[in-house]
């Protein structure tokens, strides 16, 4: 299915629908589905509209500047391209960082997971989820969660108004803050700010076990519906720790196939290149990664906290050690192959991160000073994290004059690609194949595609709900139906 | 009798020889300025400056201070020009405030700021400006450069290695090094001089340190320019004219 729907035997007899751009996730992509006059659908394509340029365009700048210049990527996890260039040029500068400065990377990372998990679960998922993949369009969006579920929307916001201000604390600012710096911090956490963050702490971990048991409630109740809803088996990869655990900050890669086998374990991610490749796509602008040992055809993955939670072997925070196992084992461990099962997923990541920010906070070294280490200069560098998103890889080369030559970055979506098409292509053959295209349908494309939390564009340019416009065009391209919906939301038919 | 003017309503003493700024400055009255510096002779290239004294503008940097006189410099008029002066200085170079390593202690950031530039108004200019970093210590960014020849002035008058210069005319004035090749190593300069410790913007930097000092503890985080007036008090302002 991942590749059977990707290029039509004959597209030039087929009706085109555009779903441009998808709404509510972070950037902007649109899908555009070729149907015949039964409503039969031959191809399914995720296109990603995305310009990044900062590659190319912070060649010749001096590295220092790096961590703080690419972390405007994105608006929503910047944190997370912030600390990969920092690991990165840490290996540049031969720093080992010091436990206190690691440590306060480990606490801006994991409030970042937190605030970006609450904002997608409960902001841009919730609706779909509370109100069903096809309800009425005027109420499926936030307002909607708020006027239904008041206290559910609330939670959602203090849950991540509490990671935006653990990055303030430790960054300097709640969106691109200047904290990680190669070889360190710059900024140490007082014993007020601590405390303030310690205070709250208990809240959070508490409200974020209730997020777990809100997405397995709606697991329970749609069982069949969901772990049904754009399955398909793929390989996995993620960073584990030394000893299998989860580490969102810091591991060895991990790569399992479909069928469980491992690939390849605790590979050191200086070398990804060895064991990753990207493949590119005639209609597509993003690069389609693949696992060299599979090739290009069967080697795609899914990357993210679908993929994070079934590769580790524990995780290490017994709350959320003890969701994942329940996670696994339930219904034969059908969510966890699931592609609903990313938001069960990801809030069980959500817990552990709530979990591991509160014993950070209860470590004496995250009040230290001693905040920066240098090293033996090297020439190239590469730093991997796993973002709220999936795998981000950054890769550095410097020159002697100190000026960054060559920059190489995978993110999170990329990794994600061919997975997010075989989900919407699996879906369309579920839900729209034979049927008469309505909104309703066309959003369970943009169901799928949500649960993988994709971040289109890594840009920070969507403001408010987005605008959505489909057309049905004939094979002259006359258009022969349109519907849209504006950035109030309101909806309008022509 | 002491010598007074009055600025904005208010009777500002002066000693003879003082310039309008110097004699604000001493006062505790701000005037906005880029070019200026209270160990230099005064330069009025930046124009950011500029008072109405008695009904015509002036620059108030090099403008001797004289008894009597009128001179309004906080007014919506000249603050409206000043705000016009910073919007084509930030089109005409590369201020990119968010991965610029003199952020928060920047002059031409400070003053946006304090004069409220909501916009750049003005059509980018984006000139292709490479960086210099040649030198083992110190990085040149020429992509921030206001041509304020703080630097030109320091390494002449003070270093005495005449390392900066511009070259140009017009819109293709720019800053050059003084070496053959043009390259910062090819010359003498080092961190420790005068020239590498008084550019407004991010021009002269030292290498391998970014963002040390962490948001909220940068120079102007605690103050906008007009709050660190004490530090633009010239050192002896009765011979300005001879010291350097």
């Amino acid at each position: 299915m991942s590749f059977e729907l990707e290029t039509a035997a004959h597209p030039e007899n087929l009706r085109r629908v555009a779903i441009e751009p998808v709404s509510r996730v972070e950037g902007h992509g649109k899908v555009t589905i070729l149907l015949d006059d039964d409503n039969k659908v031959h191809q399914v394509r995720l296109h990603i509209v995305e310009f990044r340029g900062f590659e190319r365009f912070i060649q010749g700048r001096p590295y220092w500047e790096v961590p703080v210049m690419v972390q405007r990527l994105c608006g929503i996890c910047p944190v997370s391209h912030h600390l990969a260039a920092s690991k990165a040029l840490d290996m540049i500068i031969g720093a080992k960082l010091t436990p206190t400065a690691e440590k306060l990377r480990r606490l801006m990372h994991y409030g970042q997971i937190l605030q970006s998990h609450a904002l997608h679960f409960f902001h841009l998922a919730s609706p779909d989820l509370l109100f069903g993949f096809g309800a009425d369009m005027a109420t499926r969006n936030i307002v909607g969660v708020v006027a239904a579920a008041p206290e559910v929307a609330k939670k959602g916001v203090l849950l991540r108004k509490y990671g935006q201000e653990i990055i303030r604390l430790t960054a300097g600012k709640r969106v691109h803050g200047t904290g990680s710096v190669p070889g360190g911090m710059n900024k140490a956490l007082t014993l007020a700010e601590r405390d303030l963050l310690l205070k709250d702490i208990y809240q959070m971990v508490a409200w974020s076990r209730e997020a777990v048991a809100i997405i397995r409630g709606l697991f329970e109740k749609n069982l069949a519906s969901y772990n049904s809803f754009g399955r398909f088996d793929a390989a996995c990869m993620s960073l584990v720790r030394a000893d299998g655990a989860m580490d969102l900050y810091h591991g060895g890669l991990r790569a399992r196939s479909a069928d469980g086998k491992t690939l390849f374990d605790h590979f050191d991610y200086s070398r990804y290149w060895d064991v990753i490749a990207e493949d590119v796509k005639p209609w597509s602008y993003m690069k389609f990664p693949f696992l060299k040992s599979l090739g290009p055809d069967a080697g795609w993955y899914r990357v993210g906290p679908l993929a994070r939670v079934a590769n580790c072997d524990f995780i290490p925070t017994p709350l959320a050690d003890h969701e994942r196992k329940e996670f696994l084992a339930y219904d034969g461990g059908r969510p966890a192959g699931a592609t609903l099962g990313y938001h069960w997923a990801r809030m069980i990541e959500m817990l552990h991160a709530a979990e591991n920010i509160k014993d950070l906070l209860h470590d004496e070294d995250i009040i230290g000073t001693d905040l920066m280490a240098k090293g033996e200069r090297a020439e190239r560098g590469v730093g991997v994290i796993e973002a709220p998103r999936g795998t981000l890889i950054h890769h550095y080369r410097v020159n002697e004059d100190d000026q960054v030559i060559r920059a190489n970055l995978i993110v999170s979506t990329t990794h994600n690609n061919q997975a997010m098409n075989a989900a919407i292509r699996q879906v369309a053959m579920q839900y729209l194949d034979g049927h008469e295209v309505t909104e309703g349908l066309l959003n369970h494309i943009e169901v799928a595609i949500r649960c993988f939390d994709p971040c289109l564009s890594c840009a920070t340019h969507a403001l408010g709900q987005m605008p959505l416009e489909v057309e049905v065009a004939d094979a002259e391209g006359r258009i022969l139906d349109r519907k849209y919906k504006d950035a109030r939301g309101v909806c309008a038919l022509e | 009798m002491t010598d007074v003017f009055n600025l904005d309503g208010k009777e500002v003493p002066f000693t003879p020889g003082q310039t309008v700024m110097q004699a604000a400055l001493t006062a505790g009255v701000f005037i906005p300025h880029l070019c200026y510096h209270p160990e230099f002779k005064p330069h009025g290239s930046c124009k950011l400056c500029t008072v109405k004294v008695n009904g015509r503008p002036a620059t108030s940097c090099t403008l001797p201070a004289a008894a009597g006189m009128e001179v309004e410099s906080n007014t919506p008029e000249i603050l409206d020009k000043r705000r016009m002066l910073l919007q084509m200085l930030l089109v005409e170079g590369n201020h990119f405030c968010p991965s610029c390593e003199k952020s928060g202690n920047c002059k031409l950031q400070a003053l946006g700021y304090e004069l409220e530039v909501m916009t750049p108004h003005f059509t980018h200019f984006y000139p292709d400006r490479p960086v210099d970093a040649s030198h083992h210590d110190v990085l040149l960014d020429f992509n921030r450069c206001i041509l304020c020849e703080l630097c030109i002035r320091a390494s002449a008058e003070v270093d005495h290695k005449n390392v900066f210069a511009l070259s140009g005319r017009g819109l293709k004035k720019h800053l050059i090094v003084n070496a053959e090749s043009g390259r910062l190593a090819d010359t003498d300069f080092a961190l420790t001089d005068k020239a590498a410790q008084v550019c407004p913007v991010g021009v002269i930097l030292p290498k391998r340190v970014g963002f040390a000092v962490p948001i909220g503890q940068r120079h102007f985080d605690a103050a906008p320019m007009s709050g660190h007036v004490a530090e633009y008090v010239p050192v002896a302002p009765a011979d300005q004219g001879e010291r350097k």
